[in-house]
């Protein structure tokens, strides 16, 4: 599957997992981490991705580009908790060629 | 005393089958239990019914409800009460669903937050993703003010009277509750983290109208740090982004972050949990661990479970099925569809497909 690229996800617990994302089927981090099982069912994409919740908030670590975050994304960050400089919502970084490499760290659980 | 007479004393609220969680599976049980003539009480922990859709994105639309290319959550909630309106289900609304006894009888008892009662021999857990718990600020010691001065809902303006207030957040809640109270309270004073707030633009514009009138004291981009005082809320830190923090005397503290679903209570009641959701026998009739108790939407799980709207439609209809069984043995029931059948509903309304008129030619 040539179009898989590479992401590593740092778990709420502080394991680490490489894994491969499709780019072709419109999916985003928070869909990655609950299709790997990343995070229990119930603590993440709450609101089913539609930047309203936060609980798919995640750490950037790695210097990957990201898209730029729209109104939504950072009013919601704007109100949660855990909020670091780095901090995204995963609903809202899809999964293109672009992202391959991409290194995150899932925030704690709210 | 007998069982009827215990009812009366208590006030229980008696149906046949009680639904906890008024969301878009909960409603469409009604309708599907009334073809039945099966009676249903709601119980949600949200004032309004809807669920998530009416209380997380009311304006968004949807586009997998079967024969409606778009619709959105709020009027699809209007729909499917407009749908169930002719069994008049009852409602017990802003109450959390806390405990669920098994009588001798096999029928049940469950106990909101607030102490009502409701019996029933059949319970329907429709609860989604939970109920809706306020987001609590990081502020180590706020449990020990909660009720002391710490509110994360208003559900009596009039204490707010003559006081100093102190609102937290950036949403619609956060500004409408500022405006109202700005006409209550002695003081209100709004802080959010950033200058920008996300609600309504009237709303926005109305703020600061009476911030410049002085009627509310904005302080923004800025967080409440910590809550101090002898046993009740007498003043909170504001940090204000790369200042000194600074105290602000205040009689209440209400943070309003929004709300996040929880399991909550249904969690301990000796369900069989996967996954933070009820595990079901999806081969037959979405019944749960407990006889006599069944879930259905997003609330369960089972092989290849898809929390879909539409999904929870179909889980409902045959949960319906086995309740009617279960509330009358043995009795004989076929399938009916209501094109034939019409619908009558508990007000006494039938509605029915038109008599097609035969009229013979001259």
């Amino acid at each position: 599957m040539e179009q898989d690229i590479k992401i590593i996800i740092i778990d709420r617990e502080g394991v680490k997992h490489e894994v491969e994302a499709p780019t072709d089927m419109a999916m985003n981090l928070m869909e990655v981490v609950r299709s790997y099982e990343l995070a229990p069912e119930g603590t993440i994409g709450v609101c089913g991705g539609m930047a309203m919740c936060a609980s798919c908030q995640c750490y950037v670590l790695s210097n990957t580009e990201l898209p730029e975050m729209q109104d939504d994304e950072e009013a919601m960050l704007s109100e949660a908790f855990y909020v670091k400089d780095n901090s995204r919502l995963g609903c809202q970084i899809q999964m293109t060629p672009e992202m391959d490499g991409l290194t995150v760290e899932l925030a704690p659980e709210s | 005393m007998s069982l009827y007479d215990r009812l009366r004393r208590n006030k229980m609220i008696k149906t046949d089958i009680l639904i906890i969680g008024a969301g878009p599976t909960g409603l469409f049980t009604v309708f599907e239990a009334g073809l039945l003539k099966l009676k249903c009480h709601l119980i949600d922990a949200l004032p309004q019914p809807g669920g998530q859709c009416s209380e997380l994105y009311p304006k968004k639309p949807i586009y997998d409800i079967p024969a409606y290319p778009e619709i959105l959550a709020g009027d699809l909630t209007e729909k499917l009460l407009e749908q169930c309106k002719q069994f008049e289900p009852g409602f017990t609304l802003g109450e959390r669903a806390e405990t669920l006894e098994k009588q001798e009888d096999g029928t049940f008892i469950v106990t909101t937050n607030k102490g009502t009662k409701h019996h029933a021999p059949v319970v329907a857990i429709a609860g989604g993703l939970g109920s809706f718990e306020p987001r609590k600020p990081l502020i180590h010691n706020i449990a020990d003010y909660e009720d002391k001065g710490v509110e994360y809902m208003i559900k009596e303006p009039e204490m707010y009277r003559g006081k100093n207030v102190v609102i937290a957040g950036g949403g619609d809640s956060a500004l409408d509750w500022s405006i109202f109270l700005s006409d209550i309270a002695d003081r209100v004073t709004l802080v959010h983290r950033r200058n920008e707030f996300r609600g309504h633009l009237d709303s926005v514009e109305k703020v600061q109208e009476l911030k410049n009138l002085g009627k509310v004291n904005l302080i923004t981009p800025a967080e409440i740090t910590a809550i101090n005082g002898d046993g009740r809320v007498e003043t909170v830190e504001v940090t204000k982004k790369g200042e000194e923090p600074y105290l602000l005397e205040t009689d209440h503290f209400i943070p309003l972050f929004g709300l996040s679903p929880k399991l909550g209570p249904i969690g301990d009641w000796g369900l069989e949990i996967e996954k933070n959701a009820i595990k079901v026998n999806n081969s037959l009739d979405y019944q749960t661990n407990i006889p006599g108790v069944f879930a259905i939407g997003d609330v369960n799980t089972y092989p290849g479970k898809l929390k879909l709207i539409l999904c929870g439609f179909h889980e409902a209809t045959l949960m319906c099925q086995a309740a009617y069984q279960i509330i009358n043995p043995g009795k004989r029931y076929v399938l009916k569809y209501t094109t034939v059948a019409g619908v009558d509903g508990f007000d006494g309304t039938r509605k029915e497909a038109p008599k097609a008129v035969v009229k013979a030619f001259d």
